[in-house]
């Protein structure tokens, strides 16, 4: 099955790129999207709505179905499926008549104002939004690098990835041990690593009760923190070991052959690891040139980049401000940028930006909490205005409440992506 | 006032016999107003709101109400012939979505049988004889909070609204479904206008929308309203 997947991918990128990217130049304004994930779909599918054709749209995504990484511990445990969280492209084509290309865009003329992609075609656009999501650092954490990712992975790119995670816990010996190595600031989904640990914690207890969770943390503390604390003291007692700072979390190598982890001296022998490394834009913004540094930097009014009034950088890989990097902020990035490209190219009204994110996540059956914010533009950044948490001691209506609306919130937003 | 007028319009309306069959109307009455007013009128001067008005109720098809916006579920199941007597109704308000997923009606259902009976016997004095609806109390519209009328007249500007709409779609389906998050698809206007002054003002108890209607202004609250009244699935 998952290998069928990939070898239909292939396929079908080749062949598809080439007669798709003619049906650009035919005098209308052209925006091009890279990258079909939260933000890059919803810009996508939002420009192409609501310009009611008066702009082409052309989609650049390799995958043919987009595993969705919100959710993606749900899978692993055990309360979603693969397929649960896997979102398909023809929606966009058929709805709202968005030409999607799979391919990689493999760079960016930023002169001429074109897009390359992999297959060899180049792409012309007037404006051009970049919503690649993350790469890894090299080196972030010594002793791994990509080639190590199926020994130890990161499922941080939903997919193959996660289904392998699944699969390696599924397969851990009786009391085995299991080792996150945490990412340092800013990364993808703050309470991402932790509501992960959860999930494990959850589908350990029920088929490797004596198991045994330990964290390698950078960071002095995370999101929602004295929720997931508390929570794993009420669900989890005693499996999970956080090994913050003080306790060498900062200092950790790993032996991917060995499968040792090694924490300022001490060295663990892992039966699963899993290593989220430092996290960088997605490289093809870094080939556009608008990064400096990991990330490419942004105008809070409109996501266009520092660099380029006709180029946009939306979700993970932007630097904006205040925004956790989440699929609910990159959906709302979204929403804003393709106002303002669609008033740029066609003279639509545009609004102010307004931005917010919400992120939920669960601790175990039915015990879920959130936290959300609401942001304006200024001069400098995307700037919180307010914001809210789950509180400790919520009673378990509430908890259950918040979980209900979290599977409508994911309803919600793959429709809001894909539909 | 209202306790005093049901047992006099239950000896008025209701055939002893048939008030036996479906249950207690005074604890209906209870009932209705606890579980069903927020969204439903009856009575006199009943008119749709959030969900339709329920004069007349018993023996209308299913999505059969004239000048009420329907989800296609419920307007399919009028057109296969659905009509609402006690059986279909006892089904319907014991769990709506198992039966007839994609209503719009956000209610989880009444569980417990005997007070289907007392619900539906409430409501069947309405379908009766219409034309001897006693006088309504005027409480009983069940509006949670008060919005000064110049901020209920402001004409909403419903492209704007599309906009910031976009913002509630990410939670909020727009075809109404609703799984843990309620849908707002085809509110009447003031409706809308009220529930986001009642979180806007903290009245209503939810953290997020209380954030989030906190940084509406009036004009923009009644341009969501104007868009979401309007809303095609
Ligand atoms: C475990 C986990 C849990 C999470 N949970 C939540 C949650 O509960 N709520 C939440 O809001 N967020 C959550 N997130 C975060 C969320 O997934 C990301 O923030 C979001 O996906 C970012 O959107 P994006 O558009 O920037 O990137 P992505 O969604 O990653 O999309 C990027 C797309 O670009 C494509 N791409 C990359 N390079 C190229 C190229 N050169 N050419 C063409 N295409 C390219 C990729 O194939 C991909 O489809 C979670 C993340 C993780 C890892």
């Amino acid at each position: 099955m998952k290998l069928n997947r990939r070898l239909f991918l292939g396929a079908t990128a080749a062949t598809l790129a080439a007669p798709m990217v003619n049906a650009a130049g035919h005098g209308k304004p052209r925006v091009v999207v890279v990258g079909g994930g939260a933000g890059g779909a919803t810009a996508a599918r939002y420009i192409a709505k609501d310009s009611k054709g008066e702009i082409d749209v052309t989609l650049i995504e390799p995958s043919r179905t987009y595993y969705t990484c919100f959710f993606s511990n749900l899978y692993l445990g055990g309360f979603k499926t693969i397929d649960d969280i896997g979102h398909t492209y023809g929606g966009l084509a058929s709805n709202h008549g968005v030409n999607v290309v799979h391919d990689w865009a493999v760079g960016v003329d930023r002169d001429a104002k074109t897009v390359s992609l992999a297959g060899g075609a180049s792409v012309p656009y007037d404006k051009l939004i970049l919503s690649p999501g993350i790469d890894f650092v090299d080196g972030s954490v010594p002793g791994w690098d990509l080639s190590a990712q199926n020994a130890m992975p990161h499922a941080y790119k939903a997919g193959s990835q996660t289904e392998l995670l699944k699969a390696q816990i599924a397969a851990m010996p009786e009391g085995g041990t299991y080792v996150m190595v945490a990412p340092p600031n800013p990364y993808r989904c703050p309470p991402g690593p932790y509501e992960r640990v959860s999930m494990v914690a959850h589908q350990l207890k029920m088929t490797n009760p004596t198991a045994k969770i330990i964290i390698a943390d950078p960071k002095p503390k995370f999101s929602k923190q004295a929720l997931f604390e508390e929570g794993w003291q009420k669900h989890y007692g005693g499996m999970i070991d956080l090994l913050g700072p003080d306790f060498g979390g900062e200092n950790v190598t790993v032996d991917p052959g060995a499968m040792t982890v090694d924490v300022d001296g001490e060295v663990i022998q892992a039966d699963v690891c899993n290593v989220i490394p430092a996290m960088k834009a997605g490289r093809i913004a870094e080939l556009a040139g608008v990064t400096d540094g990991n990330w490419a930097p942004v105008n809070a009014i409109d996501m266009s980049t520092k660099a380029d009034p006709d180029v946009y950088v939306l979700g993970d890989a932007s630097q904006q401000g205040d925004m956790p990097k989440s699929g609910f902020s990159a959906n709302s990035q979204a929403k804003v940028c393709a106002n303002a490209v669609r008033g740029a190219l066609t003279g639509s009204r545009v609004f102010p930006a307004k931005f917010s994110n919400t992120c939920w996540s669960l601790i175990d059956t039915n015990d879920g909490v959130k936290v959300g914010a609401t942001y304006e533009a200024t001069d400098e950044k995307i700037a919180k205005v307010d914001g809210f948490v789950s509180q400790t001691g919520e009673d378990a209506a509430l908890r259950k409440a918040t979980y209900e609306e979290s599977e409508g919130w994911y309803a919600g937003i793959t429709a809001d992506m894909f539909s | 006032m209202r306790a005093v007028l049901i047992p006099i319009l239950l000896a008025l309306a209701v055939p002893a016999q048939a008030a036996e069959d479906l249950g207690d109307a005074e604890n209906g009455a209870k009932i209705f107003k606890s579980q069903c007013r927020t969204c439903h009128m009856v009575g006199e001067g009943a008119r749709n709101r959030v969900g339709p008005q329920l004069n007349g109720l018993f023996g209308r098809a299913a999505g059969g109400l004239e000048g009420f916006k329907y989800s296609k579920s419920l307007a399919r199941a009028g057109a296969d012939g659905l009509e609402w007597h006690f059986d279909t109704l006892n089904a319907y308000i014991d769990n709506p979505k198992v039966f007839a997923s994609g209503t719009r009606m956000n209610y989880r259902g009444l569980k417990d049988a005997g007070q289907r009976a007392d619900l539906l016997a409430y409501l069947r004095i309405y379908s009766d004889d219409p034309a001897n609806i006693p006088e309504a109390d005027p409480t009983a519209v069940g509006t949670d909070h008060t919005v000064a009328p110049e901020i209920l007249a402001i004409v909403g500007d419903a492209e704007y609204g599309e906009y910031l709409a976009s913002e509630c779609l990410t939670c909020h389906k727009a075809d109404g479904a609703d799984d843990g998050i309620p849908s707002v698809t085809n509110w009447p206007a003031e409706d809308f206008v009220v529930a986001m002054h009642a979180y806007k003002d903290k009245i209503r108890p939810h953290p997020v929308m209380q954030m989030m209607a906190g940084r509406l202004n009036n004009e923009e609250i009644a341009a969501l309203a104007a868009y979401f009244e309007t809303l095609e699935d």
